[in-house]
Parts: structure tokens; C-alpha cells; sequence
């Protein structure tokens, strides 16, 4: 290494060190904190008592039937709501990436349902849904008397629908972006070469939109794992619908029991950070290297 | 922590001979209490402010509606030791948390001979934590048995009757309404319905009673209304404003509700409101008075305060009797004073079920909130009893015993919930 690139190094660094500090005060600060105050048994509600209990409170939520059954529900959403996003958002992008005339307007009036507050989309959906106030139960073929949050899984549609009103447009952008690095060269030649459409898409879009796919993929799948509002607002986690960020909700907002519920708030961190380095490790080795990579496994 | 033991220190022995905010100057009073529509709240703050002399000005904090959003705001601060708040309008439920954790100052002697008196055993019981008053009284609530005249010759005794009755009537006009969402409101069925079959949830703030043949006879009765075609389609969301609008629709002979739908279907659904009757709340064992719910609002201190004399004074004016009658008038919430249902005003705002109110109201049963961790034993019932069609009518013993099993956990503290 020559002395100029080992100067630009350590500027580099200095410039780095000022968000590098930031983000350690705003972030590693309270989950060192919400760590310490896990290995406890603090309750706000009863500030004489308690007193570190170790690893009692994550073997309490471990070995409780609830919280796996909301590991499961969680899991759940996640993987229906971002499978149909992935889907629906490759269409519209593609839509977009082609679209002649309207560029602009298609893509901001794509983009409303993200900007809108997850609160009040979900009440939105909510109000639609509920048999009082809604519109829903009087289309045509839907019971006008069906009770949307009354049972599991109807519950479980809804809150989908919500989820993936509201970020297949992310879905969309994300790969739109990935669409917009591919060389339109490759299309002529493969036209050329007799490729139609279909194969075009399986064997030059997809491979390249490789990287933008993970990328797109992984950020959702762990937006969809903290799902929160939208249960919150429908059902507050009622017939089996709870995830893990209501469950951990319940410990720390409602019951006050600090200990128990920062063990919770870990444990979901934990399983963020599993699902991410499953993501990076897994996939990221066949990540090409850029548009014109070989894409092959 | 340290000055908030001086303070109540102060407040314990010092009421009456000035504490430490003796001093001339007007202070501000903060009250944090749950929003109410009719505007009761600036009027009585504003004559109180009046009447003080210039010894304090109240300024209001208006909560959610919802009695657990309510909460939520209010713990968080007091669990933070947050001196902002002075008085605090307290759902009855909350006294033995409160109280518990030393968030509220108990009510000194000298106030609270004056703000007991006439008050109904049954509302006072809420405001109490170890036998000593914590919170005083305000505003009471109470469910009555609304009924449609033109489709019940009498209201029905006991529930069998009723569900008999409604199934008769069939789904377009018999339907039941109650509150079977799991939230606070279906704790507050399931405890009446516990009390009125002669057992209670809890003996004391740590320790169980819940005799098994009642509470089954009590769970019973609402899997059998749950699992019948009278009971509301969405009766596992129900609350009461979907209670209120499924009887203001017409399809329902009965329903389960406080006072405030009776207003309400005399300007939503007028048909209904000329046919509308109120009884008292069915038996579940019959000859047996049921036991009814008691609601509405307790005034506590914060143990936080600089202020707490001066709040003490302001709740003591807040109670008054045109106070009080006065609530009832702009919001239809009954007085916590038995005599006070002697005036005609009362029985002008409540017309012809005034004595039936104050009848429920002094035979109620409060929710088991003289625990500590109420909120624990509230979310196991909640989490147990929902949803109440999955109560097996002939057979609700593993019912009983996840309840019986989720409140042991509750009282204990333990596990997740």
C-alpha cells in the first residue's frame, strides 16, 4: 500500500467516524440496554422487587407455546405477503420499465400506497372490511353478513391484502431500478437469435435482475417480520393472528414487565439478524458481479 | 423515587396544617382523563377553576377513548415518575396497579369523610387498595338489559329464557347483542357472568377463588349464546358501539349495554328507540339477582405531584353534587351518590330506568382489580374466554381450565401473556 492510498484510508475513516458514532449512540446503545434489561425481572408495576435472574426470562418465552405459535404466524405473513408482492411487483415494473407515455405519473401514482402512514392503511382496510362500516360485504358474491376479523384466517387475509397493498410499490421501485442496469443490447441480439418473450425473460431479465432481487427481497422480508400495525389495528392479535412484535408489545407497553418483554424484543432481533445473514450468506455467492455477470449457479 | 416518598410523607401527615404548598399564588392543575363528548369536562374544570379563590386553575389532558389506550399513556408516564401529571381520571380498574406500584397518594382522612358519603358500597370497593381509599369517586356506568317491547311481552329472567326467547324470534329479529372482542369489555362479561353464578375470579390480590360448578354454569351460558344463530355474526369483534349499532339496525330483540344507547337510538334509529325497554340484567342462575358491571371513573392524585393538596381540594369540588349531576346531564354517565338519584333531573335524563340504574349500580360486582397486576389477569381472561364460540356449551371444563390455569400464571407474574 503506498503512502497516498494508506492518507485517503484514514481520511476516509475520519469521515466515516462521525455517522459511525451517531449510529452507535442511537442504535447499539438501546440494544445493549434493552439486552441488560432482559437478563432481569423488572416489572414497572412492582418497582421494589426483582433483581437479575440471568437467563430466566428467555427461557420463559422459549419454553412458552405462545410465542412459537407467533414465530409461526409471523413467518406466515412474511412469506405469503412477500412471495405476492414479489410477483406483483415484478409485473408492475416492468410495466413501468416499458411504459411509452405517462412515465412520471405512473410511477408517483404507483408509488401512494407506500407513502401512506401503515396506521392509517390499516384503518382503511379495517373500515372496508368491518360488516358495519364497510363496502366490501355488499360486492357482489361476498356474504353481506361475513365477519371478516371473526375467524383466523379470514383475519390472516386481510391483514395481507394490507401488507401487500402497501409495499409491493417499494417492490416495484427496487426492481424497476434493477431493470433499468440491464443492457438493452442483450434483448436485440437474443431477438435475433429467435428468443421470445418468455424465454427473454427466464434466461436474460431474471438472472440479471439478480442482485436487485435479493436486495429487494431481504429488505422486505424483514419489514414483513416486524409486522405490527396492521394486526394491532385489526385484530390486536386476536384468534391466533398475533406476530411476535404484538407478543412483545403485550410484555413491555401492557404488562410493563420490562425484563420479560426486552427478552422478546431480543429474540425477534436475533431472528432479523438470522434472517439477514440467511439472505447474504446463502444467496450472495451467486450474486453476479454487475449486468454482464454469468448469473449461472 | 426519594421525592416522592417526601411528598406523600407530606401528604399523609401534613393534609390540614398546610404541607409545603401553602403559599399564596395560583397553580396549574393538570387532569389527565379520558375524552368525553359532551363537554362535561371543560364545564366542571372551568366552575372548579372559578370557585377555587385563585388557589389553582385545572387544565385538561384529554385520553383515547379506548380504556386500554387510556392506560397505556398514562403508565408510561407514571412508570417514569413524570411530574407533569396532577389528577387523574382513573377507570375504576386501575386502584390496585396504581395504588400498588405508589403512583397515586392514598385520599388523606379529612377529604375522604367528605367524598364517601352516600357513595355506593360497590363503586367505593373500586377506589380502594388494602383497605384504604386511593381514588375518589366521580362518575359511575353500569349495563342494563335493553329490550324491544314490541317483540318481548316481559324481559326474559334468567339468560335461557332469553336465548329461548330470541331463537324463537329467529336471526332477522331475535339477535343478541354483547361484547365478545377480546378486549376489556369481554373481561367485564365474563366476570359479571362469573359473579352472577355465585363464585368470583379472585379472593384476594394474589389468590384465586373461582369455584369450578359456577364458573362452568357462567361459561357455559356464553358458549351456548356464542355457538346460537341469535348471537351476532361478528359477536368475536363485538364491542359496544357494534353492540349499539347492531340493535339500532333493527335485527336484534336484546342486548347488553351501558345507558348511552338509549340516546343514541333516539336520534339514529328512531323506530327502535319508541319500542326500546331496560331491565335489569338477566339471571344466570335463576332466582338468583344477577350481579351487574360497574364502570365510570375514580379521581386519584398523583404521588408525583407538587400539587397534591391543591388537586385533593380540586377533586373534592369536582364530586360536588351539581358536579356530578351535572355529568349525567351532558353525558349521560350516572352519579356515584345513591341520594342523588332522589333528584328529578336524574330521572328526567334516564327516564323510567333511573331506579334500575341505580339498582345495578349498587348490587354490582367489580372486576377483580384489587390485583395488583390486574392487567396480567385481565389479558388471561381475555386470552382464555376468546373467542367465546369455542366454548363448548355441554362440556366448558377445558375452558374452565385454561382459565383457571392462565390466572394462576396472571397473579404469579409469570410467563407470557
Amino acid at each position: 500500500m503506498t503512502d497516498r492510498t494508506r492518507a485517503e484510508r484514514r481520511l476516509g475513516l475520519l469521515l466515516c467516524a462521525p455517522a459511525v458514532l451517531a449510529m452507535l449512540l442511537v442504535t447499539a446503545y438501546p440494544i445493549v440496554y434493552a439486552v441488560v434489561l432482559s437478563l432481569q425481572d423488572l416489572d414497572l408495576r412492582f418497582p421494589d422487587e426483582g433483581g437479575f435472574v440471568g437467563l430466566d426470562n428467555y427461557v420463559t418465552v422459549l419454553t412458552s407455546g405462545l410465542w412459537w405459535q407467533s414465530v409461526f404466524n409471523t413467518a406466515f405473513i412474511a412469506i405469503v405477503s412477500v412471495s405476492i408482492e414479489l410477483v406483483l411487483g415484478m409485473a408492475i415494473a416492468l410495466v413501468m420499465h416499458r411504459a411509452i407515455f405517462g412515465r412520471g405519473l405512473v410511477r408517483t401514482s404507483v408509488l401512494i400506497p407506500y407513502g401512506i402512514v401503515t396506521v392509517v392503511a390499516a384503518f382503511a382496510w379495517f373500515y372496508a372490511f368491518d360488516p358495519n362500516t364497510g363496502f366490501v360485504n355488499s360486492l357482489p358474491l361476498i356474504a353481506d353478513d361475513k365477519a371478516w376479523f371473526g375467524e383466523r384466517f379470514s383475519s390472516f387475509a386481510v391483514i395481507i391484502m394490507a401488507e401487500v397493498w402497501k409495499t409491493t410499490p417499494f417492490m416495484a421501485l427496487l426492481l424497476l431500478a434493477g431493470l433499468a442496469t440491464i443492457d438493452e443490447g442483450l434483448y436485440e441480439a437474443a431477438k435475433v437469435d429467435g428468443a421470445s418473450a418468455v424465454q427473454r425473460f427466464f434466461r436474460i431479465t431474471l438472472p440479471l435482475l439478480k442482485p436487485a432481487l435479493l436486495v429487494a427481497l431481504l429488505f422486505r422480508t424483514l419489514d414483513a417480520f416486524r409486522v405490527f400495525d396492521s394486526i394491532f389495528v385489526m385484530t390486536r392479535g386476536a384468534l391466533d393472528t398475533e406476530s411476535i412484535s404484538i407478543l412483545g408489545y403485550n410484555q413491555l407497553i401492557s404488562r410493563l414487565n420490562l425484563g420479560l418483554g426486552s427478552a422478546v424484543s431480543v429474540l425477534i432481533f436475533l431472528l432479523v439478524l438470522a434472517i439477514a445473514s440467511v439472505f447474504v450468506k446463502g444467496f450472495g455467492t451467486t450474486v453476479p458481479q454487475g449486468p454482464g455477470g454469468s448469473g449461472k449457479k | 423515587m426519594t421525592a416522592s416518598l417526601v411528598a406523600m410523607a407530606v401528604v399523609l401527615t401534613g393534609a390540614g396544617c398546610g404541607g409545603d404548598e401553602g403559599g399564596e399564588g395560583t397553580r396549574e392543575l393538570t387532569w389527565f382523563v379520558p375524552f368525553q363528548p359532551g363537554g362535561a369536562l371543560t364545564t366542571l374544570s372551568e366552575r372548579c377553576s372559578q370557585e377555587s379563590n385563585g388557589r389553582y386553575t385545572i387544565a385538561l389532558e384529554l385520553l383515547p377513548t379506548d380504556a386500554s389506550q387510556q392506560r397505556e399513556q398514562l403508565v408510561r408516564r407514571l412508570g417514569a415518575e413524570d411530574d407533569s401529571i396532577d389528577l387523574i381520571g382513573m377507570d375504576v380498574i386501575w386502584t390496585g396497579e396504581f395504588a400498588n406500584a405508589g403512583w397515586i397518594a392514598p385520599v388523606p382522612g379529612d377529604v375522604e369523610s367528605q367524598v364517601t358519603e352516600n357513595v355506593f358500597e360497590s363503586v367505593l370497593e373500586t377506589a380502594r387498595f388494602e383497605g384504604e381509599l386511593y381514588a375518589i369517586p366521580v362518575w359511575s356506568n353500569t349495563q342494563l338489559l335493553w329490550y324491544r317491547k314490541d317483540r318481548v311481552d316481559e324481559p326474559p329472567q334468567t339468560w335461557d329464557e332469553m336465548i329461548d326467547r330470541a331463537e324463537e324470534l329467529g336471526p332477522s329479529e331475535g339477535r343478541i347483542q354483547v361484547q365478545g372482542n377480546r378486549y376489556e369489555g369481554l373481561v367485564v362479561w365474563t366476570n359479571w357472568m362469573i359473579e352472577s353464578a355465585g363464585t368470583s375470579i379472585l379472593a384476594g390480590p394474589e389468590e384465586l377463588e373461582l369455584e369450578q360448578e359456577p364458573t362452568e354454569r357462567a361459561l357455559s351460558i356464553m358458549g351456548r349464546l356464542s355457538r346460537s344463530p341469535v348471537a351476532a355474526t361478528n359477536i368475536s369483534t363485538s364491542t359496544e358501539d357494534s353492540a349499539r349499532l347492531g340493535f339500532e339496525d333493527g335485527s336484534s330483540a336484546f342486548m347488553i349495554n351501558y345507558p348511552f344507547v338509549y340516546p343514541s337510538a333516539e336520534s339514529n334509529a328512531p323506530d327502535v328507540f319508541e319500542q326500546m325497554g331496560a331491565a335489569k340484567l338477566p339471571q344466570v342462575v335463576k332466582g338468583e339477582e344477577s350481579a351487574p358491571p360497574i364502570g365510570g371513573i375514580n379521581l386519584g392524585v398523583s404521588a408525583f405531584s407538587d400539587n397534591q393538596e391543591r388537586a385533593f381540594e380540586a377533586a373534592e369540588c369536582l364530586v360536588q353534587a351539581e358536579n356530578q349531576i351535572e355529568v349525567a346531564e351532558l353525558e349521560g354517565l350516572p352519579p356515584v351518590r345513591s341520594d342523588l338519584f332522589d333528584e328529578p333531573e336524574i330521572e328526567e335524563i334516564y327516564p323510567g330506568f333511573a331506579s334500575l340504574i341505580r339498582e345495578s349500580i349498587s348490587d354490582a360486582a367489580p372486576r377483580p382489580s384489587q390485583s395488583p397486576a390486574y392487567q396480567d389477569v385481565s389479558l388471561a381472561i381475555q386470552r382464555s374466554v376468546h373467542p367465546t364460540d369455542e366454548i363448548d356449551p355441554q362440556d366448558p371444563t377445558p375452558t374452565y381450565e385454561e382459565l383457571r390455569d392462565k390466572l394462576e400464571q396472571a397473579v404469579a407474574r409469570e410467563g407470557l401473556l
